[in-house]
């Protein structure tokens, strides 16, 4: 390549570094909130790109890799690190720059795949981060020595400060113009695994002295955190304060946004007339636009709670300790302990649970979590449970004294949550007895981090992203949803002098009396059924239509007050039997395509579908007939 | 502890694995003598474990184990902690200091 050219184009740069080295602070700092996400083509592993100006003024693409521990690449994620590297990767150009990020407080795995990069010939940069750490910590290490040792560029960087990126930004300024060096690499055996090692550690021992080998908090933390015993209860109040937080903090938010809609809707109402075509339009807006997305953005503050926790949990360490103290657990029902990641993710949603199973490089372990994770309690299935509990569970602690700050409705939402988890486990050990007798369990290795304070800036720009995508989908999936479901229950309109109300005349009301024959036993009426089917695209669509259909049929009512309809309206049994429905419910149309993408094929998605739908019809009925049987129907 | 001690400095061949160790040993690596496990062949997982760091002349200490079987545990390779199962841990052969 010529200077001029180099000169003109962007300089492209790849992070490249182990898990936990804190690349993804680094890359969060450089680019700010120029990042974009998307999928490398072909495959699902999530490619994060960003831009920055360099102080030279020159400008600069930004890929942040995959975490590695080598270029061997076990995992899809850990090819497309190597094909990267490589200069292979089908719609990528060949990154100008390595910047190799290793955590200075842990140098001896970072140093072994910086030696193992130097190999594949590119040209390569190392960042020693969390430098002030380290230095805390009294270990010091000889920068310009490990740099002539290495025979490569060196800098320090503290991710997480302002100013800790000076170094590693004047180091890319300064850089040459790339070479188009042919990269020749070969996976190394054992030994050559070795004699990498030991490279790594003479380098280390030369370069680097180690007052105390482990972080004193951290010692402090694990004993406790890691403790056989106590270690389980803490992680069971973690998840139990996290639901907790879920309806207690997100609360207030919910009830600002639900003022605004509802007055939103009364002044778009005012504005025009009830009769002819305005009345349809007023219908329209107030029924299906606005009551429609207002139900579903208000779930927007518990969604982001759940985040919250999760984010502040992987950025603590905290996540690959649940692993630790799960991995038995899961064993157990056949899972593998690296499963819990991804499970925990599928709280939040399925979608990004389901591709985060990559991180399980076995195809049967990894194929067993892609199947139990939708069973995992997503936030689409929270505005659902909110609502039913709202209207059919008391608003009150569950008993004195020393229990009064656990709510009734509190309780109720952890047990749904329960039920998720034991029916995974329990599907997951049903899979493993019938479809894959006798393959044992792949084995369980992971790094556990040091713990880290958790950056606002790194929480902030995470929970963000998770609001960016939650508006999308409400913007987009669940707005055309609405419209076609306020359609339907709207359209034909009742005739002149009609006696009945103005729905029965509707599609949906039609719709839903062909499909009630078949929800009967499990006690749904046919408003239910016609909220299920657009519950298919997205779970929280449910809500949205159940409140559309009643409040086409209640034209006088609020749909605000839709819980309080549907306590009118349904029998406990019923109610019950829907929450039990969901608990099971095949998952949303989206996380069918992932699956599909994920495991390579239809079957899998059919089968998943299949089981699931067998499964909530099976619940719904055992709730709905128990219940009655109890006298609650 | 004394004991193993003892019994090394008179006995060299009493070397123990680490899938064996009790919770508080520390020692050094002498070998890796991997097996096929988990569906793993023998040389996959002595790649697996070179590349956490579990190198000959490494140092370890066990730090934590699980409560059901005493599994997984928890082993501080020089500057990073490693969890992994007693199964696998008993590929890598090591002598108490």
């Amino acid at each position: 390549m010529n200077e001029m050219s180099a000169g003109l184009r962007d300089l492209r740069i790849a992070l490249v570094g182990n898990p936990n080295c804190g690349k993804t602070a680094l890359f969060n700092t450089l680019t700010g909130s120029r990042q974009r996400v998307a999928n490398y083509p072909g495959v699902t592993v999530e490619r994060k790109e960003g831009s920055f100006l360099s102080p030279g003024g020159r400008r600069v693409q930004l890929l942040d890799l995959p975490g590695t521990y080598s270029l061997r690449a076990r995992s899809p994620d850990e090819v497309v690190t190597r094909d990267v590297v490589l200069g292979q990767q089908a719609g990528v150009a060949p990154p100008d720059l390595l910047v190799c990020v290793a955590d200075a407080t842990n140098l001896r795995l970072g140093l072994r795949l910086i030696l193992e990069l130097k190999q594949a010939g590119r040209p390569l940069l190392v960042a020693l981060n969390m430098f002030d750490i380290a230095r805390h910590r009294g270990i010091e290490v000889d920068v310009e020595r490990l740099s002539a040792l290495l025979g490569l560029p060196v800098v320090t960087t503290v991710a997480v400060r302002r100013g800790g990126t000076e170094a590693l930004l004047a180091a890319i300024d300064a850089q040459a113009p790339a070479s188009e060096a042919e990269a020749a690499w070969s996976a190394p055996d054992a030994t050559g695994l070795r004699i990498l090692q030991r490279e790594a550690d003479r380098i280390l021992a030369a370069v680097v002295r180690v007052p105390d080998r482990r972080d004193a908090v951290t010692r402090r933390l694990d004993a406790v955190l890691l403790h056989p015993a106590a270690g389980l209860v803490i992680l069971l109040m973690v998840l139990f304060l996290m639901f907790q937080a879920v309806f207690a903090w997100a609360q207030p938010a919910m009830d600002l946004i639900d003022t605004g809609f509802q007055a939103l809707g009364a002044a778009v109402g005012g504005l025009l007339p009830q009769e002819g075509a305005a009345g349809l339009l007023r219908s329209f807006l107030q029924d299906g636009l606005i009551a429609g997305v207002g139900s579903v953005l208000v779930f927007l503050p518990q969604i982001l709670v759940l985040f919250l926790f999760i984010l502040l949990l992987e950025d603590f360490g905290y996540m690959a300790r649940a692993a630790f103290l799960m991995d038995r657990i899961m064993g157990g029902a056949g899972l593998h302990g690296r499963a819990f990641i991804p499970l925990l993710s599928s709280f939040a949603c399925a979608i990004p649970g389901i591709m985060s199973t990559r991180v399980i490089d076995s195809r049967r372990d990894r194929l067993a979590t892609i199947l139990v994770a939708p069973l995992m309690t997503c936030s689409a299935r929270i505005p659902v449970y909110t609502l039913i509990i709202g209207a059919f569970v008391p608003d009150q602690p569950v008993g004195e004294g020393a229990w009064s700050w656990v709510g009734l409705q509190g309780l109720v939402m952890f047990g749904l949550y329960a039920a998720g988890i034991l029916s995974a486990l329990g599907m997951s050990f049903v899979f493993k007895r019938l479809l894959w007798r006798g393959q044992p369990t792949e084995p369980f290795m992971l790094e556990l981090p040091d713990y880290k304070l958790p950056r606002l800036r790194n929480l902030a720009l995470g929970l963000w992203q998770r609001a960016k995508a939650f508006l999308r989908r409400a913007g987009t999936i669940i707005l055309s949803m609405m419209v076609v479901i306020w359609f339907l229950s709207s359209v034909p309109r009742p005739p002149e002098g009609a006696t009945q109300p103005a729905i029965e005349y509707s599609f949906a009301y039609s719709i839903g009396q062909a499909v009630e024959p078949l929800l009967r036993p499990i006690g749904f009426n046919w408003q239910i059924g016609v909220a299920l089917i657009p519950g298919m695209a997205a779970r929280e669509v449910a809500v949205a239509s159940l409140g559309t259909v009643y409040a086409v049929q209640d034209a006088e009512e609020d749909t605000a007050q839709l819980g309080q309809a549907l306590a009118g309206r349904w029998s406990l049994a019923t109610a019950l039997a829907f929450l039990a429905w969901y608990v099971f419910a095949p998952q949303c149309v989206a996380t069918l395509s992932v699956i599909r993408r994920e495991t390579g094929g239809q079957r899998w998605m059919w089968f998943s579908f299949g089981y699931m739908l067998a499964l909530a019809y099976v619940a719904a009925l055992a709730t709905y007939q128990g219940a009655r049987a109890l006298g609650l129907g | 502890m004394s004991f193993i001690a003892d019994t090394v400095l008179t006995e060299p061949s009493a070397m123990l694995d680490l899938g064996a160790a009790p919770r508080g040993f520390r020692g050094r690596i002498r070998g890796l003598r991997a097996f096929a496990s988990g569906g793993l062949p023998a040389e996959e997982l002595e790649r697996r474990l070179l590349e956490l760091g579990f190198v000959e002349g490494a140092e370890v200490e066990l730090l934590h184990q699980g409560l059901f079987g005493r599994d997984p545990i928890a082993i501080r390779v020089d500057s990073a902690t490693i969890a992994l199962r007693r199964r696998e841990a008993a590929a890598v052969l090591v002598e108490p200091i």
